[in-house]
């Protein structure tokens, strides 16, 4: 057995990454996910990768781009200032159907806001931040441990389907320390080989082309079509979620990232006071988990969704299952504005008092 | 096995290590752990506080409202966080520093270590988190004191491990001082 390693989440990230095999990251600083560039800028040279520190944070996802169309494992990571300043880019990619992983370790706006952390960028990640209609595959890790598989798991979802993909978490998971098991990458037996990417024509007659330009009649509804079922297929086959006490729950708390976490512990006391709660936590976000709140809302259930901002995963929860009474618990980010495990049961009283 | 603490005081004091270490030592021990930092603007004397929640099982909330234990090692720490103990619960007090003896709370195991004093005496003022850490596993049985060294010298760099025995010796200080203050 490996040993159990002692690290942050932002760390995990990078070996991760590394593990999966990608040997390209283009960059630029922010806090509070600078720890993923320094750790990757130390150890890719002994890997024979490249690791760009770029002139900025457009400049970076627009390699990241130029990469993935060579075929290559590449990343970026910032945080949400740096996240917006990339989404032309993502676009771009998400139009040219280029793969590759994308990081958010998001901080509290708008605008430059603060860097404590924030779960406010949920709408921006999983609506298609950029112009055009897309969308990229979100993960939600909730500890150290998942910042390294997801972020494996995210690199494979992307190859696989051809769609950008994002690992949103914020400043708790991604500045915490916890026990990490390393464990060796393996890559999907079924993973498709990237015949389309650009790799030189040498003695071929055709081009390759990567691009998201389509001007003849009707080719770009195509081409969106075609996005779109990708979409419909992940909501088919990618969804993950996790369940806690949920069995004989009348009370439905849902949240994700950290906020999962402390509301893992609300409802661990909750349980111990004797109320009938559970809690339901996506792992992916997009895409969204909706088979589960219609199984958990089935008798009747009553959801309380729990966030780090004013209000925005709420509003999938609450398409998800529009016969069910769903309530919204949030704060909203800044410094000194992260929840307790003892607010949140505060609400989870209230809930269950009134139902 | 459910425990958390918080512990804090100014940069420069060694709050954030005391924090790694005693979580690095109950995964060592095969528990879990994890380790929050109030994340904030770095400066030296500046506020220093962690949170670090330990179990046999999976760890829920890295972030706690009302701990079960404290190290204020300073009276600003002391006066932000003192109330938030959770009743029943134990704080260790720098008293070297922090003047208030406590009294506002009865319902709490307060124990008051010169913790400034016993550093200088063991022969560097920088053990004062070390004492302080050696205090509060006395009170807590959370790890072994052997888990704690054994960690502190994996952290520690070779260079440095001729400094092991003077942690050590700080560590086993404040387990005796908080032994007798309970007895």
């Amino acid at each position: 057995m490996t040993k159990r390693l002692f690290v942050k989440g932002n760390e995990a990230v990078a070996m991760g990454a590394l593990e999966a095999g990608c040997r390209y990251y283009f960059g630029y600083p922010i806090t509070p996910q600078s720890d993923i560039p320094e750790y990757i800028s130390r150890e890719m040279p002994a890997l024979g990768g490249e690791f760009i520190q770029a002139e900025s944070e457009i400049a970076s996802i627009n390699m990241l781009l130029g990469a993935s169309a060579c075929g290559a494992r590449a990343m970026t990571s910032s945080s949400s200032p740096g996240i917006s300043l990339k989404q032309e880019g993502i676009s771009y990619m998400a139009g040219s159907e280029c793969p590759g992983l994308i990081v958010n370790i998001s901080r509290s706006g708008p605008g430059l806001g603060g860097i404590d952390a924030s779960q406010a960028d949920y709408f921006q990640a999983t609506k298609g931040g950029g112009h055009g209609g897309y969308h990229i595959i979100v993960l939600a890790p909730a500890s150290v441990q998942e910042m390294y598989d997801l972020t494996m798991h995210a690199f494979d979802l992307s190859d696989r389907y051809r769609v950008p993909a994002m690992i949103l978490a914020d400043a708790v998971i991604g500045q915490m320390k916890e026990a990490l098991d390393p464990h060796p990458y393996k890559a999907p037996a079924d993973l498709p080989p990237k015949d389309w990417a650009l790799t030189g024509s040498g003695t071929r007659e055709v081009n390759k082309v990567v691009k998201s330009l389509y001007l003849g009649v009707g080719e770009l509804e195509q081409h969106n079509l075609k996005l779109h079922r990708k979409y419909a297929q992940m909501q088919e086959q990618e969804v993950r979620c996790e369940g806690y006490e949920l069995e004989d729950a009348q009370l439905v708390v849902t949240a994700y990232g950290s906020t999962a976490r402390i509301a893992h512990t609300a409802v661990r006391i909750a349980r111990r006071e004797g109320y009938k709660v559970g809690l339901l936590r996506p792992i992916t976000l997009f895409p969204f988990p909706k088979q589960a709140y219609r199984d958990h809302t089935a008798n009747g259930q009553k959801v309380l969704c729990v966030e780090l901002n004013t209000g925005q995963m709420v509003d999938d929860v609450r398409l998800a299952v529009p016969q069910a009474e769903v309530d919204f618990y949030g704060r909203a980010p800044g410094a000194g504005s992260l929840p307790t495990p003892e607010e949140i049961f505060a609400q989870i009283r209230l809930h269950c008092e009134v139902h | 096995m459910n425990h958390d603490v918080f512990m804090a005081g100014f940069g420069g004091q060694g709050v954030l290590l005391i924090g790694n270490l005693l979580a690095y030592a109950t995964i060592l021990e095969g528990n879990n752990a994890s380790y929050f930092p109030a994340y904030g603007v770095e400066k030296r004397g500046g506020a220093a506080n962690c949170t670090v929640v330990m179990s046999d099982g999976a760890v829920g909330s890295p972030v706690v409202g009302e701990p079960e234990a404290a190290l204020l090692m300073n009276p600003a720490a002391m006066e932000q966080f003192y109330p938030r103990v959770r009743k029943g619960g134990m704080a260790l007090l720098n008293s070297s520093l922090i003047e208030d003896d406590g009294s506002s709370r009865s319902d709490l195991t307060l124990v008051r270590i010169p913790a400034n004093e016993m550093a200088l005496e063991i022969g560097d003022s920088r053990l004062v988190n070390m004492v302080m850490l050696g205090g509060y596993v006395e009170y807590s049985r959370v790890v072994a004191r052997d888990a704690l060294k054994e960690a502190l010298k994996e952290v520690l760099p070779e260079r440095n491990h001729r400094f092991l025995p003077m942690n050590h010796n700080a560590l086993e200080a404040g387990a005796a001082f908080v032994r007798e203050a309970l007895a």
